[in-house]
């Protein structure tokens, strides 16, 4: 897939942040994801779920990473399931904080 | 802890409008009543669901306006020509008319007078939303505290509209600043002035920025919402004048269809 030039393309007028896909989100995890952290499996950078880009369309949410674009977690909606793709992230973590 | 069978923890449920307030032209709040609503954080929003006859669904997120002292929620929602979702809420959302929504979600670009300041917000057009909650959270909170905690947490408001009638909550705005000298609101507009306007007369830049924020030195906790181009703008020149990036908290909204 060709890699999107961060700022320049007319998409990323469509950008939002990680905040915005929280709804999505609490239907597949308990606590909050958008305060945990990510390590995105482009770039190894570890950040907040709440900074990601998100690209949201009718049939999914696709979350990229700001400092290498690369995707980090995609989730798509069908008729009957719920889809978590999380092949771009290594690991998740959650605090302490946030799981009480 | 309650078993993990149990119902999500944020569950759609049903909200009934109980008032309508025209802010401006494009922009109407929603006073709602929401049944076993668990209460919110200044910054958080909802998800609100429309389904159509034919079991059609359509998701929207919009940010809380209300603070978590009030009892009833209230959503301010600018109208978009090509919103499928504000159209109707604009449109045909009336007193009394029911209304399904999940929330409060989001952790991450929420404040609370814990979280601590100096402050620093920066909106664009509809972006002042949850931006207001956090003003209206403070006064609430801090008005039994006096004075003192007051200036433990001043904040700096810069709002960018397109033009005066286009400013959201601007007579709230007005009486917040006048009645409490640790609130500065500096507006920006960026298509037509009224005559006799003194104020900045273009889109947030980085000497504007400068002159407006508090500098880097002193920490501020800085909370930027907006359309895309605006956030990213402002994120990155804050980031430049040197402060830190961790302290700088965004959230971005899709296209409005024109710059603010």
């Amino acid at each position: 897939m060709k890699k999107r030039a961060a700022g320049k393309s007319g998409a990323d007028a469509h950008r939002v942040d990680g905040n915005a896909a929280a709804g999505i989100l609490s239907e597949l995890f308990v606590p909050d994801l958008t305060v945990a952290r990510a390590k995105c499996a482009g770039c190894g950078a570890t950040r907040t779920i709440g900074v990601l880009h998100v690209y949201a369309h009718g049939m999914g949410t696709v979350m990229r990473c700001p400092g290498c674009d690369g995707v980090v977690l995609r989730i798509a909606r069908t008729p009957t399931q719920l889809w978590l793709d999380a092949t771009g992230a290594i690991s998740i973590s959650v605090s302490a904080a946030a799981r009480s | 802890m309650t078993s993990i069978a149990s119902a999500p923890k944020i569950a759609w449920r049903s909200a009934v409008v109980v008032d309508v307030v025209q802010e401006t032209p494009d922009t109407r709040t929603f006073v709602l009543d929401v049944p076993g609503w668990p209460g919110h954080r200044a910054g958080q929003h909802v998800d609100v669901r429309l389904t159509a006859e034919d079991g059609y669904q359509a998701e929207r997120s919009y940010s809380i306006a209300s603070p978590p002292e009030e009892p009833r929620l209230a959503l301010t929602v600018e109208r978009l020509d090509d919103g499928e979702v504000s159209t109707y809420l604009f449109d045909d959302l009336r007193q009394g008319d029911k209304l399904e929504l999940r929330g409060p979600i989001g952790g991450f670009f929420v404040w609370d007078v814990a979280t601590g300041g100096p402050l620093l917000l920066v909106g664009g057009g509809s972006g002042i939303v949850p931006l207001m909650a956090i003003l209206r959270h403070r006064d609430r909170a801090l008005a039994a505290a006096g004075a003192i905690a007051r200036h433990q947490l001043p904040v700096r408001l810069l709002y960018s509209s397109r033009r005066w009638d286009n400013v959201i909550y601007r007579d709230e705005l007005a009486l917040l600043a006048e009645k409490d000298s640790t609130l500065e609101v500096t507006h920006t507009l960026t298509r037509d002035v009224p005559d006799g306007w003194t104020g900045f007369r273009r889109r947030i830049d980085r000497a504007m920025l400068e002159a407006v924020a508090w500098p880097p030195s002193e920490r501020p906790r800085v909370y930027v919402c907006g359309p895309t181009p605006l956030v990213e703008a402002v994120a990155s020149n804050l980031v430049e004048l040197g402060h830190q990036p961790a302290l700088v908290k965004t959230e971005r909204f899709g296209p409005t269809g024109g710059s603010v």
